[in-house]
């Protein structure tokens, strides 16, 4: 393997190694534990009284017009690390182009305030 | 010569093993010392009353004898649970810890991996914890756990925009993604031609490291920012239904987090593994010297410390955020700081 590949093969491991080190003490559990499931213990906690209606009910998401917003702004994200790292190369033409961008973006932002989606609805 | 460098002469998977080993200390360690240190006792003390005491000296084996509790205890499912996302839920979210702790340098060599962008692979991994949390409160099937995923999934994405945003100031400035090469730069640099001190980057990016601090204590879901596991109103908010083990694993993760973001900040801000370029004159040693191996972690250790005690400290001083004024502080205060703060940096970056 190369030394790139190598380098991501450490990454999978360690993600191996959470689901490893979770699997094994639960699993370790599995043996010392007790399980005595009655009605009452696999019911749903409600402080204590019945619950009532379907669990899954319906709520209101109030803020989902920001996840919208969010992707917005991830996506500038990836688009700034690119050019926050070369900004030395690039100077003042780099300098102004980002601005530009950001401000743009900032209207977005603003715009959105301005509709008033970041309050609370 | 010290295990570290040994480590590179054996091979690759027997480095591997070591890293591994390594790995799950540099997870687990920090946090079992942040919570004894600053949840069971830091905490005792600021409301004067002495914490554990009897499970060892001073309660240190306190956090044992819960691993040994949690362990003894009946692993329920709610019936109405989707079970098997129940039960994947705490896997990603400990999964996000690992992969998060995998790019931190710990020394010139004492490190699992460099990736060359370092610094995205660590903010793009810590919002994995957001799929999971949302994946508990959603197969919990139980009102209270659906508010709290739900809250949980907008204070996350919220607060990860000023965190990426203010990380880019410190991108600008050292030129490079990669973790090892930021330390670097924070070493070679000078303050108006001094460079006895180097240039930690807390001291250009203030406010950066403000925001940075402030979007961790929220991506945790720490106190100024624990709407989603509000106990007044929420009873545990996405972790309700949990019990036994598996909320131990949602508990480690979320105190393991902490220690790994403080890791990453104190990399990005505080210098990193390396201590001030006039210490290592008086001791007679450069950057790259094998002593910063086994010194290197210490440093880091240090720091993480010092950064930890400033979450719990804020976790245990503040009230807590309404829903709204927390989602307000994010989008109306945070962020365009954050962009301000970027043009600002880009501009004496290229002015300079």
């Amino acid at each position: 393997m190369s030394d790139f590949l190598r380098d991501y093969a450490i990454v999978a491991i360690f993600g191996g190694l959470a689901v490893l080190l979770v699997g094994t003490f639960i699993g370790v559990s599995g043996f010392i534990r007790p399980n005595r499931p009655t009605k009452a213990k696999v019911e749903n906690y409600e402080s204590g009284v019945d619950p009532v209606g379907d669990s899954w009910s319906q709520s209101q998401i109030r803020y989902y017009i920001f996840a919208l917003l969010f992707v917005m702004f991830d996506v500038e994200a990836v688009f700034i690390f690119p050019w926050a790292t070369r900004l030395e190369a690039y100077g003042l033409f780099g300098l102004v182009e980002m601005v530009i961008f950001i401000f743009i973006l900032a209207l977005g932002l603003a715009y959105a305030w301005r509709k008033g989606v970041l309050r609370w609805v | 010569m010290t295990a570290l460098q040994l480590a590179t002469n054996i091979p690759w998977w027997g480095s591997t093993g070591i890293k591994v080993g390594l790995g799950l200390a540099v997870v687990l360690a920090p946090a079992g010392l942040t919570v004894y240190l600053y949840l069971f006792k830091m905490v005792s003390f600021m409301q004067s009353r002495l914490g554990p005491m009897e499970a060892g000296p001073y309660g240190s084996m306190q956090l044992l004898a819960e691993v040994g509790k949690s362990l003894q205890k009946e692993d329920i499912i709610p019936a109405k649970a989707d079970r098997n996302v129940f039960a994947m839920a705490p896997y990603i979210v400990l999964m996000s810890t690992f992969l998060m702790a995998v790019v931190i340098p710990f020394g010139p060599n004492a490190l699992f991996t460099d990736l060359d962008t370092g610094v995205f692979f660590a903010l793009a991994v810590s919002s994995i914890s957001v799929i999971g949390i949302l994946m508990a409160g959603w197969a919990s099937a139980s009102k209270y756990s659906l508010l709290g995923g739900l809250r949980a999934a907008g204070q996350l994405i919220a607060y990860e925009l000023p965190m990426v945003l203010a990380v880019v100031g410190v991108v600008i400035q050292a030129g490079t993604l990669n973790l090892q090469q930021i330390v670097y730069a924070q070493i070679d640099g000078e303050i108006f031609g001094f460079g006895g001190l180097g240039l930690p980057f807390i001291l250009t990016q203030i406010v950066g490291f403000g925001i940075f601090m402030i979007a961790v204590q929220a991506e945790l879901t720490q106190v100024p920012f624990d709407m989603p596991i509000a106990e007044s109103e929420l009873v545990s908010g996405y972790m309700t239904e949990y019990s036994g083990f598996r909320f131990l694993m949602f508990f480690i993760g979320e105190f393991a987090t902490a220690a790994i973001f403080a890791f990453l900040a104190s990399v990005l801000f505080l210098g990193g593994w390396a201590v001030p370029p006039f210490v290592m004159d008086i001791l007679g040693i450069d950057a790259t010297s094998n002593w910063f191996n086994v010194l290197g972690p210490l440093v880091m250790a240090s720091k993480m410390l010092l950064l930890t005690f400033v979450i719990y400290w804020v976790r245990f001083t503040f009230p807590r955020l309404r829903e709204d004024q927390l989602q307000k502080f994010a989008w109306k205060v945070l962020i365009p700081i954050s962009l301000v703060n970027i043009a600002i940096t880009g501009t004496l970056k290229v002015a300079f």
